[in-house]
């Protein structure tokens, strides 16, 4: 058994840095909430979607099987958590149990989609997880009739926020005369798991199931070859990504307290893949500083060139949401065009990427 | 069964339109091995184009056919200039790379285009302006447009058309070639860029009378309206075969009758008060003639998913597509 994080031949240097980004990150509410409390939701969001960057990192980055229906997984998990703490079927579950079952659901989801299609070419299998992933939002929006489950386009709202015992994570708190606001605390809770997910990549990357992962990426021929189970392995790659999603859209469900269709649309699909290529496929550093960009500088771009389009044309002419979708576009094409390992490339992937084809 | 007969007109008429743009998809294809992700949004473009220029005309007196003619006229170019382009500095450079980056690539130019659409036309649905008077026409019992005529009509056009320019012209051998073998046919003196040039150019005009058509036929047209038409059309190629010209007509025509008669009739079958004993276990809600449909109309966007779901697992290579060899 090695230890969690092999702390051998690690400079002193490298520990202090690692404890100011602790010490920067869990102050960083703090700093934010003086700018508003808008950008600690900001961040919160943020953190979400380094945690669905993360999971689908596992699924592209890994195992090199694109997913452009991995939304589907968070809704999964969102809806589970609806259904499960709101007044809609009148269930209030604590979410330490609801999120494993989220969880799970989404595995099971993730099982369903991958068994039939695994044996795909890899740009078939896009396609197929596109319509999974679409199927799934029909069927949100339509499960209201004959038997009300989803409510609909209305969606679900007044969902259960976090309680910890007697501490409720929605609610405003004041501790020794320092005001501590609800997305504050999500936030740190969002840290919390951020982190161990973060332990759990670096850990599976490297083992056993992470080099059969990289080995059918690679090859998947010649990794059947070794003798490795590949559908066995990729379908362990989709359940797992599929489970990270599962939580993420858990905890969605009850920072937001409302979710409908509406959050679960391709788009978010497609936003999430550009994190991960802009990023850097198959490096979780590099995932994580891609989805961090990418939640922030679009909102930084919506409070900065608003006001600006105001003072030099007198009126909005380009919404910020359409910058938004623009910079994803053009993130997706010039990092393909100029850089088609990401900002930050794994090692492995740089190679293949160099080489003519990959297989 | 005059139900019967109107859904498979309707059907055909959107099959036909769903045709057309999988022609687009499956030439690309078939000669790059590229799901060119962006040919949906083409379509939508073509429409925009039209309708802007239909609705400028409208009032002009101008016969309505002449005026939609001449939109469609001034859909074509725009279509095929941002398709070029979009081969151009998108696609080319990536030709040797991995096959998961162009397709990446590609739907980066999808939103792109969406989006610059949305800019030029804004998020406002552009209405087609009544100048077509309603023609009616009855058959078996149903009931059939002249525009459903109309773009039945088209369709077959350009479906001869095309298959004559791929299997008779000095062009479409050139394509075949490029198709089998890239290198080969470039070694046999076919400007290879040229030829794949061409290929997208030509799907991009078939695109922009899709817009045209599938405008015309719904009386509206929106920026969004690509990405879902460009799905089910790609859906359409792969049950005929990817890559496969025939294939990607009789997918279409297909997919269009199966979604047309799945929606017409999924209610009546998922009905459970219809069976006997389930209906007695619901109890009241069954009285009176009542129902309780698990699945209705509105589920019809799941058809050309599911379809092509079935069609990827049990039969890849489509239903006129030759095996495809290479699974990894």
């Amino acid at each position: 058994m090695k230890p969690l994080i092999d702390v051998r031949g690690r400079p002193l240097l490298l520990w202090i840095g690692i404890a100011a980004i602790a010490v920067a990150l869990i102050a960083l509410p703090f700093v934010l909430s003086m700018v508003g409390t808008t950008w600690v939701r900001i961040a919160n969001l943020a953190v979400l979607y380094v945690l669905l960057a993360l999971g689908l990192n596992i699924v592209v980055g890994f195992a090199g099987l694109l997913d452009l229906g991995y939304i589907a997984f968070y809704a999964v998990g969102a809806y589970v958590y609806a259904l499960l703490a709101s007044p809609h079927f009148g269930l209030h579950l604590p979410f330490w149990i609801i999120l494993p079952i989220g969880a799970a659901v989404a595995a099971l989801f993730g099982v369903l989609l991958g068994a039939p299609t695994l044996k795909l070419r890899g740009d078939y299998l896009a396609i197929v997880t596109l319509g999974f992933g679409e199927i799934v939002r029909i069927f949100l929006n339509n499960l209201s009739q004959p038997v009300n489950i989803t409510r609909g386009p209305q969606g679900i709202a007044q969902i259960d926020p976090f309680r910890i015992g007697p501490l409720d994570l929605s609610t405003t708190d004041r501790v020794l005369g320092v005001v501590i606001s609800g997305p504050m605390k999500y936030y740190w809770l969002l840290l919390a798991v951020m982190v161990v997910v973060i332990l759990i990549n670096v850990r599976l990357q490297n083992s056993r199931i992470g080099r059969a992962w990289e080995a059918v990426r690679e090859d998947e021929t010649a990794a059947r070859a070794m003798g490795i189970d590949t559908t066995a392995v990729k379908l362990l790659a989709f359940a797992m990504g599929a489970s990270f999603g599962g939580i993420a859209g858990g905890m969605f469900a009850s920072i937001q307290g409302f979710i409908s269709p509406e959050s679960f649309v391709l788009v978010e699909s497609i936003m999430v893949v550009a994190m991960v290529v802009l990023g850097g496929m198959g490096n979780i550093w590099g995932v994580i500083l891609g989805a961090v960009l990418l939640s922030f500088v679009p909102e930084i771009l919506r409070w900065t060139v608003a006001p600006f389009q105001n003072a030099l044309f007198g009126k909005q002419l380009v919404e910020p949401e359409v910058i938004r979708m623009l910079l994803f576009g053009l993130a997706l094409v010039l990092v393909m065009l100029f850089r088609p390992a990401g900002l930050l490339p794994s090692s492995v992937r740089q190679r293949e990427l160099a080489g003519e084809e990959a297989r | 069964m005059d139900i019967f007969v109107q859904q498979l007109i309707n059907g055909l008429t959107l099959g036909a339109v769903y045709a057309v743009v999988a022609l687009g998809y499956t030439m690309v294809y078939g000669i790059i091995q590229l799901i060119n992700f962006a040919h949906g949004e083409v379509v939508m473009i073509g429409a925009m184009v039209a309708f802007t220029v239909i609705n400028l005309l409208a009032a002009g007196g101008l016969p309505p056919l002449a005026v939609v003619l001449i939109g469609a006229a001034c859909a074509i170019p725009v279509c095929m200039l941002v398709s070029y382009t979009v081969e151009r500095l998108a696609y080319r450079p990536l030709r040797r790379a991995p096959r998961l980056a162009p397709l990446i690539t590609a739907i980066g130019v999808s939103i792109i285009l969406q989006h610059l659409a949305m800019l030029v036309w804004s998020r406002n649905v552009l209405a087609f302006p009544q100048i077509i008077p309603l023609k009616t026409f009855h058959f078996l019992g149903a009931t059939v447009t002249g525009v459903q005529l109309t773009i039945l009509g088209i369709c077959a056009a350009i479906m001869c058309g095309l298959a004559a320019l791929v299997y008779r012209t000095r062009l479409g051998r050139a394509m075949r070639a490029t198709a089998q073998n890239p290198q080969v046919a470039g070694l046999m003196g076919v400007d290879i860029n040229r030829v794949i040039a061409s290929t997208f150019v030509i799907g991009a005009a078939l695109a922009a009378v899709a817009g045209v058509m599938v405008g015309t036929y719904y009386g509206v047209a929106q920026y969004t309206m690509g990405s879902i038409l460009g799905l089910k059309a790609f859906a359409a190629a792969v049950l005929g075969g990817i890559g496969n010209v025939p294939g990607a007509m009789v997918g279409g025509l297909l997919l269009g009758v199966v979604e047309a008669l799945g929606a017409g009739y999924i209610g009546d079958i998922t009905d459970l008060c219809r069976y006997g004993p389930l209906a007695r276990a619901i109890g009241e809600r069954c009285a009176d003639g009542g129902h309780f449909v698990l699945f209705g109309s509105n589920y019809q966007d799941v058809f050309a998913f599911v379809v092509l779901i079935l069609v990827l697992v049990f039969r890849p290579s489509g239903l006129l597509g030759e095996r495809v060899g290479d699974r990894a």
